[in-house]
């Protein structure tokens, strides 16, 4: 078994920033402990445990109606779970309501005071606390500046693109400095490209700010982007929390390596720690972490290696028969059919160079040990 | 005006006249009762009298020189206005409750309390009088606009949730995130953004109680007998044109009271 806390950080941006370092003597540790919360038969909060680390940036990621959500607005205070307990620092947060949890929230629609000028949404949280006419001016200002709308304070939200409006409620969001900072799905109503972008300034502000940051997505790719560590939730329950690295090379759950990444799996027999596949065996890379007879292998299209002859030294093989090529300009994705009727598929760079093998071709495909993932299939809660 | 069909198919208003001249017939059939009194308000006669002899204001003096009436116009204002106050905040309070409320049982809720508009006023009326008579609410301003609540917090209600349609709930939750309590968070987010609607309710809620005339007869005796009351009982006793100079103000206010009310609903953010 890998090392489960193994922390690869975030995939740009790297930690040790300094003005990160002070701030986050500010922020607070999350602690989750045993959540269960009921809607009538329906478990949204099933037995979850989490701890977050203060700064950290941890996103929950999972399919609509996995739960994520509920535990966020536990965390806010909106949503009173039946039992656990969570603390922020050392402290028992349960019973305070929303507004005396210091949190900074994001919605996915913004929630901007439409009655209200960019500055006074601003404002709002620091009239709240009765910080100084000037004080606030000044506040206001620096936090436009930092999520780069300096000078549009006078604006009205109407007259905001959706990516200002974004930037406004992450402004409004952080500008009272709060300990924690909740995002729910806040960039899932831009368009691509932009999305991308705040993707990039929401990491660049955290790495800024060093605000413990809970983001609940359903994207997985922005969730790997983003995160330094990712919890996937499936039906209440936390799948497994990890690294985005780690997350997706090792995935603990036959439902993490079907819900991050394109997988195909393949049926393997495991008796001890000798597993076979239609009949040949197979080497891991570690011990396996289940010991069911009828398990699953996992492969994903970029680990995989054709060749014409045998392939190198270190790696499994499977033998099949080429398909068919598709060209997606950057890679080509070659569909193999092995034992018959089984289709995997192969993703290579694209290289003018290289010739395409005739599809109804004889060819072997290899994968590096250490890339060889095996788990049973089910909910994988064991 | 289109009199020639541009296409095969389409129709010219020409072929549509005898829809329009039947929607004049309607609406003449619904408004000319309402408006004969405007008329007869300003008839020199003694008697209601339908096309006036000769023009004058004496019935507009009558009405301004009496006591009584000026005194049950006092009344009539003082129940209309408590009313507007206690309908307007305790339906918009209920509106607001069922649009956040995950309650299952909200729905019902929300029927129990429009019932009033749907049951005859005269039951509603008498009800009210044996519920009122033991604990002496017969008779007073009290009574009066606790009665006309019922009356107005259905249309309150109504009007409050469809505002309420279009505010998204998330703004509270920020807010209070941000740190407001949820009272606050209500009054600085919310209401500002349903204002419309809520004065609009109030408008309503004003009209409602000004116009009303069932119960005010069973209930409101003595010197608390509202505009309305003295009116009907006028009409029994004598046909007066006063009425008519009464009903001709009444329904100017009521115009302008409705006018304003959706003025400000079609305002709506």
């Amino acid at each position: 078994m890998h090392d489960a806390s193994s922390d690869t950080g975030p995939a740009f941006a790297g930690p040790g920033d300094a003005s990160a370092a002070s701030a986050q003597d500010h922020s607070l540790p999350i602690s989750v402990k045993s959540l269960v919360k009921s809607y009538g038969a329906f478990r949204a909060l099933d037995d979850v445990s989490i701890d977050i680390r203060s700064g950290e940036f941890m996103t929950l990621l999972g399919p609509s109606g996995s739960g994520k959500t509920t535990l966020l607005m536990v965390l806010a205070g909106f949503v009173r779970p039946d039992s656990g307990s969570v603390t922020f620092g050392d402290k028992e947060i349960l019973l305070l309501p929303p507004h005396k949890r210091d949190i900074g929230m994001v919605f996915q629609n913004y929630a901007l005071f439409p009655h209200m000028t960019v500055a006074e949404n601003l404002a709002y949280p620091l009239k709240l606390r009765r910080v100084g006419k000037a004080e606030i001016r000044e506040r206001v200002e620096r936090a436009l500046d930092l999520v780069q709308l300096g000078g549009l304070g006078h604006r009205d939200i109407q007259e905001l693109s959706g990516g200002q409006r974004q930037r406004v409620a992450l402004a409004r969001a952080i500008i009272f400095e709060p300990r924690i900072l909740l995002m729910d799905e806040p960039l899932s109503a831009l368009d691509k490209n932009l999305r991308e972008q705040m993707q990039f300034e929401v990491r660049r502000l955290h790495e800024q700010l060093g605000i413990t940051t809970v983001y609940v997505t359903h994207d997985q790719r922005e969730a790997l982007t983003m995160s330094d560590r990712i919890a996937v939730i499936n039906d209440g329950r936390i799948q497994q929390v990890d690294g985005p690295r780690a997350l997706y090379e090792k995935p603990e759950t036959y439902f993490v390596a079907n819900f991050i990444g394109e997988t195909f799996s393949l049926p393997v027999e495991v008796a001890g720690d000798s597993v076979t596949l239609f009949g040949q065996p197979i080497e891991t890379g570690a011990p396996l972490a289940h010991g069911d007879k009828n398990q699953s292998l996992i492969l994903r299209p970029e680990i995989l290696h054709m060749f014409e002859g045998d392939p190198d030294p270190g790696m499994n093989r499977l033998s099949g028969k080429v398909r068919q090529h598709v060209f997606q300009g950057d890679s080509v994705v070659t569909y193999v059919t092995v034992e018959g009727e089984r289709e995997l598929a192969v993703r290579r760079q694209h290289r003018s160079d290289e010739t395409e093998l005739a599809p109804g071709s004889d060819i072997q495909l290899g994968w590096l040990v250490q890339d060889t993932v095996i788990l049973p299939e089910g909910d994988g809660s064991s | 005006m289109l009199r020639k069909a541009a296409t095969a198919t389409q129709i010219t208003h020409l072929q549509r006249l005898w829809l329009y001249v039947v929607c004049a017939l309607v609406i003449v059939f619904l408004v000319a009762p309402t408006l004969l009194v405007v008329p007869m308000s300003f008839s020199d006669s003694r008697y209601l009298q339908f096309p006036p002899e000769s023009w004058s204001l004496r019935w507009y003096e009558a009405y301004l020189g009496s006591l009584e009436w000026r005194r049950a116009t006092v009344v009539s204002l003082q129940v209309a206005g408590l009313t507007m106050v206690v309908a307007t905040i305790t339906g918009t309070l209920a509106a607001y409750g069922l649009h956040v409320s995950r309650v299952k049982a909200g729905k019902y809720v929300s029927v129990l309390l429009t019932l009033p508009m749907i049951i005859p006023v005269i039951l509603l009326a008498v009800g009210i009088f044996l519920t009122f008579a033991p604990v002496g609410l017969n008779s007073t301003i009290l009574g009066l606009v606790l009665a006309h609540s019922i009356l107005a917090i259905p249309l309150v209600l109504i009007t409050v949730t469809a505002g309420m349609r279009n505010f998204d709930i998330n703004q509270e939750m920020v807010a209070r995130s941000m740190g407001a309590s949820r009272p606050w968070a209500f009054l600085t987010v919310t209401l500002p953004q349903i204002r419309n609607s809520v004065l609009s309710a109030a408008l309503l809620a004003f009209i409602i109680s000004l116009d009303e005339v069932v119960i005010a007869l069973l209930i409101a005796g003595g010197d608390k007998a509202t505009l309305t009351r003295r009116m009907f009982l006028a009409l029994r006793d004598e046909i007066d044109p006063t009425i008519a100079a009464i009903s001709t103000l009444l329904i100017g206010l009521s115009i302008l009271l409705l006018a304003l009310s959706q003025f400000l609903q079609s305002k709506r953010d």
